[in-house]
């Protein structure tokens, strides 16, 4: 409806461009206004915040730690590409590790050793092969997307599923790319300008890590967050509501889903690319349908169709298996050697599974609606009923 | 010519576990149009039952008891974790099944074991020869039995009361509640029988071999069955999944003979290829009813 009107008036804006108020901070008197990237001066100065405290927190916390928020970092890049596609798009898709396995192997590819054991050209600048992990996993994405055309719900599910079966046999297959099952070979090791990352200098190998994906996290983050609140992320939201009623309003549904799909695995292979950074080492097992199942918890438990919920989704996910490891400390009944049961192995799988029951039975909107719960609570203090 | 019957006959087997896990899942979409990714877990934890069962009162009445001990606990997961969702978006209740599944996943691995358990069936890896084809006592074992549990279902459907009030309530929802019908009772039923069938079909997956915690990965195979054979069609589940049985074990014994530059089998990923490309032909699968769009 207002794609047809909204040129013009854009045109005639810049005129009179309309001011916030002060004081009033949920009075737009635009569409601009509303649709801003920060809307509310309360989000400008909050992600600030969240962004500094995560730039500062390596200089603080322990290296294991550290380890693990690096995951959930990179883990959130994944989760926000499947969010783009599932929660904003309504595209069910299973197959989401093969596109972060696709990620995975171009990089590792690109960046390893032209001399060693495997495939490798060598290129060891990270700026290089993440960008181009992400557009060779994009290309994949759009190859699977006219399956996408033909298929709805349920049906689509499953296709990506045999995708991931399909992927993993070709990972497994091609030895001189993935050094066989079992086996693996090394990931990509970030050399950023340079400077590579994994050498311990004035800062630690996990410090300069965690900056790395911090800073990926924040680009790929705003790059969602903009697909989300732009044309494109009307027309996903038209066909995830009803595809048949967007079509009919002139959203080209082929198009739109092949777009979903290609942004998706751009995500999804840039996640890839880093996500064995810290570990050095990747086999084609990894690629799973439990790996799936992950990315999936990670948009149902941080929150559907938003990008703060992914993140939060995603560090949760992470944490998890630190958690469970815990839990024997509280729990005596929870033993932590792997041959008596109840173990923090199984506590661990169980928990992804009775996490993702909990969630969508009582709180559907996720970790995200939690917040907004908090954030309703206290604006309307203290008539919070 | 024998080597494709021996392979045949492992199809024929292997694609009776099949059919039967595929008959849950299409009961189940028929019923709630959901499909419910628990069933590989009932699987697995079927086959450990019945392993637990079977020395104490023998085989045959330990299948049976673990039979049923499983269709009440799909009847219960389905009351405490399906009930609440009933109206809600397909694709959220096919996510919490998957949640379902890693739950119960991992309560049934935990009585797996480090030693191996055996499910005490008389069949092991014994063979008879039938016209120079070597066909295996399990094999025949699971086609004959697959055979008898889907006449009875079909049966089931066709003769009795809550099995017309399951027709009706596939064929349109409102207006069989229009009619009385219960169609919660239909919805637990529904789950039960998908139980009771998946631990059947995980005592033949598993008669031979001792019981692997990945057992439930052979369960996944009856997802191309479902989506080939067409979600909504019962008929379509046994053809399909005899069909996938056989090209599976086809696949595998004639790989090195078609694709010697590949050294892991493909047999394993034949059922997704074939799936591929009946979906490019029939996004409905072979048997399925066309959806028909409304606006």
């Amino acid at each position: 409806m207002s794609t047809t009107t909204d040129r013009p008036q854009t045109e005639a804006v810049p005129a009179a461009r309309p001011r916030r108020r002060w004081g009033r901070p949920m009075l737009y008197t635009s569409y601009a206004q509303e649709m801003a990237l920060l809307n509310t001066r309360a989000k400008q100065l909050g992600v600030l915040a969240v962004i500094a405290v995560a730039a500062y927190l390596p200089l603080t916390l322990e290296d294991d730690i550290l380890n693990l928020l690096g995951t959930g970092l990179v883990l959130a890049v994944g989760a926000i590409g499947l969010n783009l596609l599932i929660g904003y798009a309504g595209q069910v898709s299973l197959g989401h590790a093969f596109f972060v396995g696709i990620g995975a192997y171009t990089a590792a590819v690109l960046a390893g050793d032209p001399d060693g054991r495997y495939l490798g050209f060598g290129v060891s600048e990270a700026v290089v092969w993440i960008p181009v992990a992400g557009v060779v996993a994009a290309l994949f994405g759009m190859v699977v997307a006219p399956l996408a055309t033909r298929l709805r719900g349920l049906y689509l599910a499953i296709v990506t599923l045999g995708l991931v079966f399909i992927g993993q046999y070709f990972f497994a297959e091609w030895r001189d790319l993935s050094g066989g099952p079992g086996i693996g070979r090394e990931a990509a090791v970030p050399v950023v300008l340079g400077q590579d990352l994994t050498r311990d200098g004035a800062y630690t190998e996990e410090q300069k890590l965690f900056w790395l994906f911090l800073a990926v996290l924040v680009v790929m983050a705003l790059l969602g967050r903009n697909v989300a609140r732009s044309r494109v992320g009307r027309a996903f939201a038209a066909v995830r509501d009803r595809d048949i009623a967007a079509g009919v309003m002139g959203v080209d549904l082929g198009r739109y889903k092949l777009i979903a799909f290609t942004i998706s695995s751009f995500f999804a292979g840039v996640c890839g690319s880093l996500l064995y950074a810290a570990s050095g080492q990747f086999s084609p097992e990894q690629f799973g349908l439990l790996l799936s199942v992950q990315f999936i918890a990670m948009v149902l438990i941080g929150g559907v169709a938003t990008i703060s919920g992914s993140i939060m989704g995603a560090l949760l996910i992470a944490m998890l298996p630190r958690l469970a490891s815990e839990l024997p400390s509280f729990l005596p009944f929870v033993s932590s050697r792997p041959n008596e049961h109840p173990n923090v192995f199984e506590v661990e799988l169980g928990l992804y599974g009775a996490l993702i029951v909990a969630f969508l039975l009582f709180e559907p909107r996720g970790l995200y609606g939690i917040w907004l719960r908090i954030r309703t609570y206290w604006k309307s203090f203290p008539f919070s009923y | 010519m024998t080597e494709l019957l021996t392979a045949v006959s492992i199809g024929a087997g292997n694609g009776s576990v099949y059919a039967l896990l595929a008959l849950g899942f299409v009961i189940i979409y028929k019923a709630m149009a959901v499909i419910s990714f628990a069933q590989p877990a009932f699987m697995l934890s079927g086959a450990v039952l019945v392993s637990y069962l079977s020395p104490k009162v023998g085989f045959v009445a330990g299948v049976v008891l673990g039979t049923l001990a499983i269709a009440v606990v799909a009847l219960v997961v389905e009351r405490i974790a399906i009930r609440p969702m009933v109206g809600r978006a397909v694709f959220v209740i096919a996510i919490i099944t998957i949640g379902v599944d890693i739950v119960v996943r991992v309560v049934a691995g935990a009585f797996v074991g480090i030693n191996p358990r055996n499910i005490g069936d008389p069949w092991g890896l014994q063979v008879i020869t039938i016209g120079g084809v070597q066909v295996q006592h399990r094999h025949l074992a699971a086609f004959l039995v697959a055979g008898v549990v889907v006449a009875a279902l079909f049966a089931f459907f066709r003769f009795t009361r809550i099995g017309l009030a399951m027709r009706a309530t596939a064929l349109d929802q409102e207006a069989a509640m229009a009619q009385g019908v219960d169609v919660g009772r239909v919805f637990a039923v529904s789950w039960a029988l998908a139980g009771g069938l998946a631990a059947i079909a995980g005592v033949f997956a598993s008669a031979g071999n001792p019981i692997d915690q990945n057992l439930w990965i052979i369960a996944l195979t009856a997802l191309p069955v479902i989506i080939l054979g067409g979600l909504d069609s019962l008929g379509g589940a046994v053809i399909a999944g005899l069909a996938i049985g056989v090209v599976e074990a086809v696949v595998s014994t004639y790989h090195s003979t078609w694709f010697p530059f590949l050294e892991t089998n493909t047999g394993d990923i034949a059922p997704y290829l074939l799936m591929l490309l009946v979906l490019l032909v029939r996004p409905q699968g072979l048997f399925g009813t066309k959806e028909v769009e409304r606006v």
